[in-house]
């Protein structure tokens, strides 16, 4: 049986899944809840500073892309911060943390950018005993309008100040969250490493506007018929996070930098997807808001039976194992050439394949054999590119194979060599170089 | 209860008042909107649709159940009509188990078919609704047609040629228009008037002239009408029924099917229906069907279908099969009547012999066995009402070539009266609407 239990810069939990600062966690009862359910953490929906609590709109605060089925692909929101009380807050995150010692409980903060502010709250926060911080550095929406939020997520000298702040006022662990809200996420993530934080968390929500009312052409969610934009995140968010994830994870300046990895992480595999590109746990939110906290379930016992399967018995066993095969383009191996196959007992004859392939890309998938109804590959048109595989309604229907060494691609008439080589070295490329540098 | 139910011989009145409506509603009842999204999500769009090729009108089914899902019925119902103007009584009738849901590549997949005939009625009932029309005439051309029966295939004829321009002047034998829609269809797959509804609805577009209780050969012959128009079309459909040819069948209680399912959809209070305790339904295929289900949900206690050849043989689909069996009828294959058994005249029972294959051809086998009846409905295929008017008949129907030509110049005909084609409602409006399109062309060259 996999070993399951986390250690995240010191804090542990008994599995890796933490539910993301957000409405789930946004009091003891929800809290609580998770808990009972299986969770091993929650970031506490961020807190602002002292004073008068935070106003939410009292309209539709959600919006969502939906899929076939109506299934929720996609999802934004324009809430803020909690909007509930400091003290409140605060005496629940300390009685829901000695209810569940076992458990994570990190406390998102979220203050204006100044030292003051940062140093009246982290002691009042440290007095519930949580196990660690998170800096909100993401909200993309209401708050960074106010200067907060991912409006000093957009400057990493603002987050390295702060993240300086924090470990200098604070004994607790420091993870700062970051917006994907930027051209480069390394520069955020080498900033927050150079104020000293223990993990970077990614990514916040992305700025998004969800959809259009037809009917009276507000943004939605509309609020008495305007509309702002949202934060969106969801199973379709989920590719942006694992780049930005990778991103850093291989970065020389950033590289062993803990990661709490956010995004669309809705199965076990998301989990697994982000934890072998360099997250040392994942946070989840729109799962949970969409199904339940009942989900945890099916992720360990999803994750516990892949690691068994695959041999892996605690997280670190995989851990960051796909980072060392995220590469620059320039280093993809030219000389593997693969081809599409089409497994004819298992083909419906939808035709899908055919049609994209004939309409927009290479001609190379037949439509009839013989008179009949039937696809196939031919070889001497396709190029590999895995548009068929990706439209084919049934799995495994269509596979990419790789045309072994010796062998001749039909496309091309060439004899595929087996060696290795990359656009470095190409001769169609003009800054060419004599010999291939190898991939890193 | 309904004390009626085991009353000997043929009554009316066998079930409570109740029963009626639940028996007689909706077959399928229709899909709400939610059912449909759900529904039509699961298409997958295929190219070159096997859907889409397996209907006989050519419906652009991926398209329009795409039109669904974007939620544009209205597009989705365009869609459906431009290839079939009768498409919300084909969603109805359609055997689609044997055209286009058989072909959906679910089938293949997992054994369930997108729900497509449910699809296309969902469309079609909100366009119907919304009384919404989505072609319209072209410029008066100042041809006219005449078109016999106002079943299928002369309305989808009547329809095509008046978008073309041309009036249209319907005959039609009974004294409503819709034909087998009308009077041939079992209650529970047309409800709320439809058929009537759906004549209206084609009509709509214009320049279709109506009359009924007009009989081809009594009222009016070919040869007038040749006379009198630029060109006609024949869809008079298959009026007469075969005959047993078995000893006795003049005896009261033996039936026509066809006629006992027009009385039952024309009757508006079912329990004044007369039925057997006991019935006998002769044939294999759909009226078979029609008539025996119906029997059993007027409240007849045994129904009987006698089939002479076996159960792949019948022309009812199998989910027509499987229909009847769940109402509790008792499908018994291979078996052919010899003789209709009568007490006074009447008809208590019926004499069938099991028969077999021998080198190819139907044999009795000798031995026989005898079935209570207090009614027997032949349903063993209908035939053409008409001598042909000195067309050229063809295996019994009026001969056409591909587009519907007859052997007489002028003349089209499509349908169950004519040559090709299975006798369906959806082939009878493919074979009206090409016909109408080579008038056409006829008409303008």
């Amino acid at each position: 049986m996999a070993d399951l239990r986390n250690n995240f810069v010191g804090i542990k939990s008994p599995n890796p899944f933490w539910l993301a600062s957000a409405p789930p966690t946004d009091k003891a009862y929800n809290v609580e809840r998770a808990f009972k359910a299986g969770w091993g953490g929650v970031v506490w929906k961020t807190l602002g500073e002292a004073g008068p609590p935070i106003v939410n709109v009292n309209g539709p605060r959600y919006g969502a892309l939906y899929g076939a089925d109506r299934r929720l692909l996609g999802f934004n929101n324009i809430e803020l911060i909690t909007d509930r009380d400091l003290q409140t807050n605060l005496r629940e995150i300390k009685q829901v943390k000695m209810n569940w010692p076992d458990r994570a409980m990190i406390v998102s903060i979220m203050v204006p950018c100044d030292e003051e502010s940062w140093k009246a709250i982290l002691p009042v926060v440290e007095e519930t005993g949580a196990d660690g911080i998170e800096l909100n550095f993401g909200c993309p929406h209401g708050m960074s309008e106010r200067g907060m939020g991912a409006a000093v997520g957009q400057v990493p000298e603002y987050i390295e100040m702060v993240v300086r702040w924090c470990k200098q006022y604070s004994r607790m662990p420091v993870i700062t969250k970051l917006t994907p809200n930027v051209t480069d996420i390394r520069k955020p993530a080498r900033a927050a490493k150079a104020g000293g934080t223990d993990a970077v968390s990614l990514i916040n929500t992305i700025n998004s506007i969800i959809s259009v009312d037809l009917d009276n052409f507000s943004p939605q969610p509309s609020i008495d018929g305007r509309g702002s934009h949202g934060g969106y995140c969801g199973p379709a968010a989920k590719p942006i996070a694992l780049h930005m994830v990778a991103e850093i994870a291989r970065d020389a300046e950033t590289y062993g930098m803990p990661i709490s990895g956010i995004g669309g992480v809705t199965t076990w595999r998301d989990a697994a997807e982000f934890m072998a590109l360099g997250a040392g746990n994942v946070q989840v939110c729109t799962a949970a808001m969409t199904y339940g906290f009942k989900i945890v379930e099916e992720m360990i016992s999803g994750l516990s039976n892949w690691m068994d399967e695959k041999g892996h018995a605690t997280l670190d066993d995989f851990a960051g194992r796909a980072v060392r095969n995220v590469s620059d383009w320039q280093y993809l191996n030219l000389n593997y050439i693969a081809k599409a196959r089409i497994d004819q007992d298992l083909c419906i004859s939808c035709g899908r394949c055919h049609i994209v392939c004939e309409d927009t890309s290479h001609q190379a998938i037949m439509k009839e054999k013989d008179g009949k109804r039937h696809f196939e590959v031919l070889d001497n048109e396709c190029v590999g590119c895995n548009l068929c595989v990706s439209v084919c309604p049934v799995e495994d229907c269509i596979t990419m194979e790789q045309l072994a060494p010796g062998s001749i691609d039909e496309r091309t008439g060439r004899i595929v060599t087996g060696d290795y080589a990359n656009w470095t070295t190409h001769p169609n490329n003009p800054m060419a170089k004599p010999v291939a540098e190898p991939a890193e | 209860m309904a004390e009626g139910l085991f009353k000997e011989g043929v009554a009316a009145g066998r079930l409570a008042p109740s029963q009626y409506a639940d028996n007689f509603s909706d077959l399928h009842p229709p899909l709400i909107r939610h059912e449909a999204l759900v529904e039509a999500d699961r298409c997958y769009f295929c190219y070159d649709a096997p859907c889409l090729n397996a209907c006989p009108t050519s419906i652009d089914i991926p398209l329009f159940i795409r039109e669904i899902s974007t939620g544009n019925p209205l597009g989705a119902a365009e869609t459906i009509f431009e290839q079939n103007i009768l498409g919300g009584m084909c969603a109805r009738v359609c055997p689609t188990e044997q055209l286009c849901e058989e072909a959906c590549v679910r089938m293949e997949a997992e054994g369930k078919p997108v729900k497509i005939g449910l699809l296309q009625r969902y469309a079609t009932d909100i366009a119907m609704e919304e009384e919404k029309q989505f072609f319209t005439r072209a410029p008066e051309t100042g041809k006219q047609v005449a078109v016999v029966g106002a079943g299928p295939a002369g309305l989808a004829a009547a329809h095509r040629l008046a978008m073309h321009g041309h009036t249209v002047t319907i005959l039609d034998a009974r004294e409503k228009a819709g034909g087998l829609n009308e009077y041939g269809i079992a209650s529970y797959k047309s409800t709320n008037d439809f058929a009537q509804a759906e004549v209206d609805y084609v009509t709509a577009i214009g320049g279709i002239t109506i009359r009924t209780g007009q009989i081809l050969g009594e009222h009016f012959s070919l040869a007038d009408l040749t006379r009198d128009h630029d060109a006609v079309f024949l869809g008079l459909g298959l009026g007469g029924v075969n005959a047993l040819r078995a000893e006795g069948e003049a005896a009261e209680g033996v039936e026509n099917a066809v006629d006992f399912i027009a009385e039952l959809r024309q009757a508006t209070d079912l329990a004044s229906l007369p039925i057997g305790r006991r019935v006998v339904v002769i044939g294999g295929g759909m009226t078979a069907i029609d008539a025996a289900v119906q029997a059993k949900l007027l409240g007849a206690d045994e129904v009987t279908i006698a089939y002479r050849r076996g159960k792949e043989n019948m022309n009812a689909s199998e989910f027509e099969q499987d229909l009847a069996a769940s109402k509790g009828v008792n499908i018994r294959h291979w078996m052919a009547p010899v003789r209709v058994i009568s007490e006074n005249g009447k008809v208590i029972g019926i004499e069938l012999e099991h028969t077999t294959l021998v080198d190819g051809s139907l044999k009795g086998t000798g031995d026989r066995a005898l079935v209570a009846a207090d009614q027997v409905f032949k349903a063993i295929g209908q035939t053409l009402a008409t001598d042909g008017e000195g067309l050229i008949l063809a295996g019994g129907k009026i001969e056409v070539d591909a587009e519907g030509k007859t052997s007489m110049a002028k003349v089209w005909a499509g349908g169950d009266c004519a040559t090709g084609g299975d006798d369906l409602t959806v082939t009878a409006v493919a074979e009206g609407r090409d016909a109408a399109e080579s008038i056409h062309r006829m008409l303008m060259s």
